[in-house]
């Protein structure tokens, strides 16, 4: 408890960073994401090839190298500078929006084929089937898988501590300093993902019940 | 499927979209374009910088770490089926009093990040329980835990999609619990959830990258050795594209026998393939 009470000011600084990173990669990556599905099921034979490309190679690539070459390549590149909070945030958000891409495009399939089909006889084109009919009610059948590349999302946000970002991940490296046995703080640490994780799945359940399909 | 979101393109939308796919292809090679200049501008690809990866010892060095990559993703790939199995059936025993703690278990060390297990195991219970043990230990008994949380999960899932009449028609011809278990549901739940099962394997593998953070030696952790080399020009974009390659391609091949396992699994039709795995 102790240990808990006496660094509140690391555990809050820490756990801020990791909710700014989740909620605006979060965001970022839904809609990219988006973006990338809509282009693996689109007419477009280049903007099919390109959405399955980018999701094969980001889905094979580990977060770390990511990350790494965010934070230590970029700069490199005589770019205009970004702080290792931004970095971690552009390289979170690339790749949980592979995932939200798969997520949709396996969501799309699951609405009835009669619903695109209307659509399309009512004269609508692709991209107003889509945003107006589908996707809607494709989120309302993804919102588990979904949920579940949030949860996933959150978790991989201490991969950012690994890269100079002051968040849940490094206050294990900061209490080392005041000399605080490890174990502790790191139990600490997992406590509160556990109950941010709980947060989370208690969000989703409410969100199914909202959005209950009537068939 | 997907041909059903939009009509069969006459002449007019043919015209469409191949104007839609030339202007849009031209804006993915412009935006590539623009990063090959980058790193042609700063020299990424000179030859100074990639002279370091034409030494041999540098090469065996890269060898050696794609080896310890391996070894940890062989162990904890292994390990985490063991487990997985475990959990499995122990959560999806009958008795409460077993099956709430297995249920608890998996629930707990799906919650916790990965990477936090890691660093416990390697700052936290050493000095807390006076012992040492090398890195490599924390990171495969970190994606242990993990990796078999999930697969436990995935194997149940896939006991629960089968039709009741199997477990019935065992315990009928006399099978104990445990004998069902064994020799009906989890060979047929194995086989539905192999593609499943494969893709989280991916995923452990992907995880080993963990290991650069608490300083295990893999590819990351030395392309991050080789990539500060300043005498070579600090190669760390060089080096990143190294451990991309190593990394991408492992994967792939991992990936391609999760698919093949689904092809397969399709044509055949006693069972149906399961949904997509966990990130």
């Amino acid at each position: 408890m102790n240990t808990l009470f006496n660094n509140l000011d690391v555990f809050t600084t820490g756990f801020r960073t990791t909710i700014i990173l989740f909620l605006v990669s979060g965001f970022f990556a839904l809609l990219l994401g988006t973006v990338i599905g809509a282009m693996r099921v689109s007419p477009v034979p280049a903007l099919r090839a390109f959405g399955t490309l980018y999701v094969n190679v980001v889905r094979n690539t580990p977060l770390t190298l990511v990350l790494f070459f965010f934070a230590f390549g970029y700069p490199k590149l005589g770019l205009p500078e970004i702080d290792f909070t931004a970095s971690a945030i552009v390289g979170l958000s690339l790749y949980t929006a592979s995932y939200v891409a798969e997520v949709l495009r396996s969501g799309v399939n699951t609405v009835p084929v009669g619903q695109a089909e209307a659509a399309r006889a009512i004269g609508l084109r692709f991209i107003q089937t889509l945003t107006v009919v589908v996707l809607p009610q494709a989120f309302r059948s993804v919102l588990p898988p979904l949920f579940s590349v949030l949860i996933a999302l959150l978790k991989n946000t201490t991969v950012a501590a690994g890269f100079s970002v002051y968040e849940a991940g490094a206050i294990r490296a900061y209490l080392a300093e005041r000399g605080e046995p490890a174990i502790v703080v790191l139990l600490w640490v997992a406590f509160f993902f556990v109950v941010l994780v709980l947060i989370l799945a208690q969000l989703q359940r409410y969100f199914e019940k909202k959005w209950k399909v009537a068939r | 499927m997907t041909s059903v979101l939009y009509d069969a393109p006459g002449p007019e939308a043919r015209r469409r979209h191949l104007v839609f796919g030339v202007i849009s292809t031209l804006v993915i090679l412009a935006v590539i374009a623009f990063v090959l200049w980058r790193f042609i501008a700063t020299g990424q690809f000179s030859a100074q910088k990639w002279q370091i990866f034409s030494f041999p010892r540098v090469q065996q060095t890269l060898v050696q770490a794609t080896g310890a990559t391996l070894s940890a993703f062989g162990v904890a790939a292994v390990g985490s089926l063991v487990l997985g199995l475990v959990l499995a059936v122990g959560r999806l025993s009958e008795r409460t009093w077993l099956s709430r703690p297995f249920h608890w278990f998996t629930e707990l060390f799906r919650a916790v990040p990965v990477l936090i297990l890691m660093m416990m195991l390697y700052y936290g219970l050493p000095p807390a329980i006076g012992v040492r043990w090398p890195p490599y230990t924390a990171v495969v008994v970190a994606l242990i835990l993990y990796n078999g949380s999930v697969l436990a999960e995935v194997f149940r899932a896939g006991v629960e999609s089968l039709p009741k009449g199997q477990k019935e028609a065992g315990l009928a011809i006399g099978l104990r619990n445990s004998q069902v278990m064994a020799s009906i549901l989890l060979p047929q739940a194995v086989r539905a959830m192999l593609p499943v099962i494969i893709s989280q394997l991916v995923v452990t593998l992907k995880d080993t990258a963990l290991g650069f953070i608490v300083t295990y030696n893999e590819i990351l952790f030395q392309a991050k050795f080789f990539g500060s080399q300043v005498q070579y020009g600090t190669p760390i974009v060089p080096s990143a594209i190294v451990a991309g390659v190593l990394y991408v391609g492992m994967c792939l091949i991992l990936s391609g026998l999760a698919k093949l396992a689904e092809r397969r699994l399709r044509r055949s039709q006693k069972v149906s393939p399961a949904p997509a795995a966990e990130v």
